[in-house]
């Protein structure tokens, strides 16, 4: 009975979170159902305390990050990366997508993929409007790379936070580890939609291109942000949790920006961590109630090549079934136990896996279906093919280069 | 007579050359943009897609007035490119739907090739070979840039 409440609590959670009902909002339901569990004595209130103890700085850590993001777009780092983008494109769309690799790449690496998605890929729809190009093959890479460019450091992703502080790696082996599948998935992204889109990027730029803006570079902030990372690097040899580098950049931000309180918290969105906390909760106990057993029988155990492998393609389905985060915290503590390849394996396959589906996993795309009949139908068909194109054999390559990066660094 | 031009991004001065050239000069000419919300839908609300993310809109100018801004300074372009009366329609949504909804009633529609500069099916894009294969009018094809060499024309399957 308990496994099974545990289980109904943990799809309303998810449920609301891909319906969006304006009465019942996804923090409310996850904090409510959470506080349910410990209430009827499914999960014990140590236990409770235990779990959002474990995930208590990850998300202090994703709070910084927010607001050193958002203290970033203040500064205008996303539009000076927009007018850059614009120039050195020279008005050939071909060019333009390169550049949207590289601050795509660059910016999911470090900011995380939240920062591309939400900050940098509007950005980069205005600068190809603005520049008379048709902005798909831009846009579509945007939304690509930030899953996809997300594999390199523990602060890229979401779901790579959660997995550094279970791995027990340090900041800088992780980011060791993860550089070559991080090469490989954005080669297999650049490869494909270059020849996806070969007919949209070859015009020439004998057209008249107007003329571009000098952007103006955001020196402060891009200090921070790069001092940052020197902190992140070195916070192994000085002794420093990589949490409290994230908060003094995002606290420099702030004090340097000046952005009202209120702002400030929003650009934080505590919402969303309540939200993750409380499904952490509700995870955890639906894990001690079954789940958990249930993972542990499916997920292959060890660290040889085709065991990874296993690891991450049964992660890509639980992220394309679910979505990657209710996925990394279902398989995070099965894959702990067999060390930091198998939950690096398991990343590869939740940061890259949800590039299959439209809006990141197949309970959203079917919600959106539902909601708006048949109005997305021939451009989900582009994506689903994009994603066909890219997901499996990033699957495969990047996991295999994993493999190698775990021999060798 | 009732003619189409379908301005896009890519291609227009090609279709506006033509059109100046072949179509009547006593023809009712309609210069036809479609902005893809699609695009702009994945470009500005992708948070959604974040499961438990609600972040605020961006500030600055929402993408749709961009692209309607955009618009219509390219119609603009196009207009004073074509060097006669015409009228102008900006629309919104499917591509390939609106151009072909906008055709309704029309004796031709002027439109370029978009993909590779090579002979073959690869130089039409998957939204303008819909258009050309539901067009309900004649239909002017036009190659944006010079025609390529009959030399470019994809060998039989066997001499590959």
């Amino acid at each position: 009975m308990s496994e099974v409440v545990a289980l109904v609590v943990l799809a309303a959670c998810l449920a609301a979170a891909v319906a969006r009902p304006a009465w019942a909002p996804d923090w409310a339901v996850a904090a409510g159902g959470a506080a349910l569990l410990v209430a009827v004595g499914i999960l014990s209130s140590s236990d409770a305390r235990s779990a959002l103890r474990q995930l208590g700085p990850t998300v202090g850590f994703l709070a910084a990050l927010l607001v050193l993001a958002d203290g970033c777009r203040r500064a205008g780092l996303f539009d000076a990366l927009g007018a850059g983008m614009a120039l050195g494109s020279r008005g050939r769309p071909g060019r333009l997508l390169a550049m949207v690799f590289v601050a795509a790449g660059l910016t999911t690496a470090v900011l995380s993929l939240d920062a591309t998605v939400v900050l940098l890929t509007p950005i980069v729809f205005a600068t190809a409007a603005r520049l008379r190009m048709n902005a798909r093959p831009h846009v579509y890479a945007c939304t690509h790379l930030a899953n996809s460019a997300s594999l390199l450091l523990p602060v890229s992703n979401l779901t790579n936070l959660l997995a550094f502080r279970a791995s027990g790696l340090s900041f800088v082996r992780f980011g060791g580890l993860m550089a070559l599948p991080w090469l490989v998935a954005i080669g297999i992204e650049w490869v494909v939609l270059r020849r996806s889109f070969a007919g949209d990027l070859q015009r020439s730029a004998a057209r008249s291109v107007r003329a571009v803006e000098q952007p103006e570079v955001p020196t402060f902030a891009l200090a921070v942000v790069g001092l940052t990372l020197v902190g992140f690097v070195l916070s192994s040899l000085i002794g420093i949790a990589p949490v409290w580098i994230a908060t003094a950049g995002a606290v420099v931000m702030v004090v340097r920006e000046r952005p009202a309180p209120l702002e400030v918290v929003r650009a934080a969105e505590p919402t969303f961590l309540v939200f993750v906390l409380a499904l952490g909760v509700v995870v955890r106990a639906a894990s001690q109630h079954g789940l958990s057993t249930a993972v542990d029988s499916i997920l292959p155990h060890g660290t040889a090549l085709p065991a990874l492998l296993l690891v991450a393609v049964i992660s890509a389905a639980v992220a394309n079934l679910l979505n990657n985060l209710p996925a990394t915290l279902i398989i995070l503590p099965v894959t702990a136990v067999a060390g930091p390849g198998a939950v690096l394996a398991m990343l590869v396959g939740v940061n890259v896996g949800p590039n299959l589906t439209y809006v990141g996993s197949l309970a959203t795309l079917l919600w959106r279906r539902i909601v708006h009949a048949h109005d997305e139908e021939t451009d989900m068909r582009e994506f689903t093919r994009l994603g066909l194109l890219t997901v499996p054999a990033s699957l495969v390559a990047c996991t295999v280069a994993l493999w190698l990066a775990l021999q060798v660094v | 007579m009732r003619a189409v031009v379908w301005i896009s991004e890519d291609t227009w001065e090609a279709c506006v050359d033509q059109a100046r050239l072949l179509v009547p000069e006593d023809a009712e000419v309609t210069l036809l943009h479609v902005a893809p919300t699609d695009v702009e839908d994945l470009a500005a609300h992708g948070g959604a897609r974040l499961l438990g993310r609600h972040p605020p809109p961006p500030p600055g100018p929402p993408l749709r007035a961009i692209a309607e801004e955009e618009a219509q300074a390219l119609l603009g372009e196009a207009l004073k490119r074509f060097g006669r009366p015409a009228r102008t329609e900006a629309r919104r949504g499917k591509i390939e739907r609106e151009v072909l909804d906008a055709c309704a009633g029309a004796d031709l529609l002027v439109l370029a090739r978009d993909g590779e500069a090579r002979l073959g099916p690869k130089s039409l894009g998957p939204r303008t070979r819909f258009v050309l294969d539901h067009a309900p009018c004649q239909v002017l094809l036009v190659w944006p840039e010079q025609p390529p060499g009959i030399d470019t024309i994809p060998l039989p399957p066997h001499l590959r």
